[in-house]
């Protein structure tokens, strides 16, 4: 490959998420372009194909090739209780503040197949908090929606969800909270009795309600400076007075426009609190 | 002229980079971004030893970080680490990659992508196969490679497969290639 060749992808790299935002109103302009080309790059080689400008005739004419594509960009890994210290401060530095309010609506954003919405509503159950909350958990990839509804996941991940929810503090045992069948395990419905689950794309959709808490973890990550901002705006809006905002424990509002709109709670775990407007 | 340093190391390459940055000389300050397998462990203290004993400032890589001079960035553990175009840091908890994550491909790819020929790729011991397509995508794309020496590293796997695989303009000894980096980078 020549220093040419890598130009020109990018310029069809360009050109084709034009293209997927005509055509599908789907917006990944301003996600990270090294991030998104490394999985373009990569259903290119799985189909065979020599070129993205190929791949672009795919994607508009061919709705079925364009589902796996759109598979592709918005997968993201997750698990039960990922980033056990996380659930641990969560716990120790946010629930004595959510156990003041009569009613707690959270906003679980980019909530993907679930299992962090499953996580926190053990949790709060575990506080006696869940009776009182509102969680609505949002995803733009639909698919990934209906998994998260469902509450359907495979034993395989469950030693490892196991140990995550322990080591996050968890009171019980967590087989308290699902019924094995088949290889799969089935989340108790009693935990999603307060979810809604819907379909909300944080780069094109705007605020929907006011919530006292935005869970949105491991997916600013995944755009640009930009875009983290646009989105970061959208929390800001959404959050109630001294709403609390939990990120990924590698994303901080470090480097964006939002840095002096929010406390700290916990600077590792990245928990922060919003500050009253100044203005 | 070189704009930065991509590293990758796993089986044995705590010591192994630790080796190599104590033997760049102080003018060399050009960035260093490595990937070193770890497992779930935390690097802290090791970075921190790393920062107190070489002129280099050691730390993790943090998101959307500007690349600069004088740093020298580490994979923050079970993340990815991604080059952009505009010179700064992304990270990403994809899949594993080569059953890493962090993944010395992804970065020497992404990388190779926006930094061309201004770029070199060092891998050093290791007993996968990590980094051996990402060495061949940055010598593709005009970087300098150098693979450290199969036959004296502590593991040789992971560099016999990036020699089998990327043919890098180097294969070197660890205590050679202090020598040849700061060889290259006055270029």
């Amino acid at each position: 490959m020549s220093l040419h060749k890598t130009e020109i992808q990018d310029i069809e790299l360009n050109l084709l998420l034009q293209a997927i935002y005509m055509k599908y109103g789907y917006d990944f302009r301003n996600y990270s372009k090294a991030h998104l080309k490394r999985r373009i790059l990569q259903r290119l080689k799985l189909s065979g194909l020599k070129t993205i400008t190929e791949m672009q005739k795919l994607i508009l004419w061919d709705t079925d090739f364009y589902k796996i594509f759109l598979k592709d960009l918005s997968i993201n890994v997750t698990e039960m209780f990922r980033d056990p210290d996380f659930y641990a401060a969560f716990r120790e530095k946010v629930i004595p503040d959510l156990r003041t309010y009569a009613h707690i609506k959270v906003w679980h954003a980019g909530c993907s197949t679930g299992e962090e919405v499953y996580s926190l509503a053990i949790l709060l159950k575990e506080e006696n908090l869940l009776e009182k909350t509102q969680i609505y958990a949002t995803d733009f990839n639909k698919n990934a929606l209906e998994v998260a509804k469902q509450g359907i996941y495979s034993k395989k991940e469950i030693d490892l969800y196991d140990q995550n929810y322990k080591h996050a503090g968890g009171k019980h045992k967590l087989s308290n909270y699902y019924t094995s069948k088949y290889g799969s395990v089935l989340f108790d419905k009693s935990l999603s009795k307060n979810i809604v689950f819907a379909d909300h794309n944080l780069v094109t959709d705007g605020v929907f309600a006011e919530v006292n808490l935005v869970f949105c973890r491991n997916v600013l990550i995944y755009f640009d400076k930009k875009l983290q901002n646009k989105v970061l705006r959208l929390f800001s809006e959404s959050l109630t007075k001294r709403g609390v905002l939990c990120l990924g424990t590698k994303e901080s509002l470090r480097f964006t426009d939002f840095d002096n709109k929010y406390s700290v709670i916990d600077s590792k775990m990245k928990i922060y609190k919003k500050l009253p407007e100044t203005k | 002229m070189t704009k930065a340093i991509v590293l990758g190391a796993s089986f044995g390459g705590m010591e192994a980079i630790k080796n190599l940055l104590f033997m760049l000389p102080a003018q060399c300050t050009i960035p260093i971004v490595a990937v070193l397998h770890i497992g779930n462990n935390t690097i802290d203290t090791y970075l921190s030893m790393l920062n107190k004993n070489s002129h280099y400032n050691v730390k993790e890589a943090e998101e959307k970080e500007s690349i600069k001079p004088g740093n020298f960035y580490f994979a923050p553990p079970n993340y990815h680490v991604l080059i952009e175009d505009n010179f700064t840091i992304s990270l990403s908890t994809d899949e594993k990659v080569n059953f890493s994550r962090p993944s010395i491909d992804v970065l020497f790819e992404t990388a190779a992508w926006s930094l061309h020929n201004e770029l070199i790729g060092v891998l050093l011991t290791g007993s996968n196969n990590d980094g051996a397509n990402g060495l061949k995508t940055i010598r593709e794309l005009g970087g300098t490679t150098i693979v450290e020496n199969p036959e004296t590293a502590f593991a040789k796997t992971m560099p016999e497969t990036a020699v089998k695989i990327s043919h890098p303009h180097f294969i070197l000894d660890l205590k050679e290639i202090a020598g040849k980096i700061t060889e290259l980078t006055n270029e």
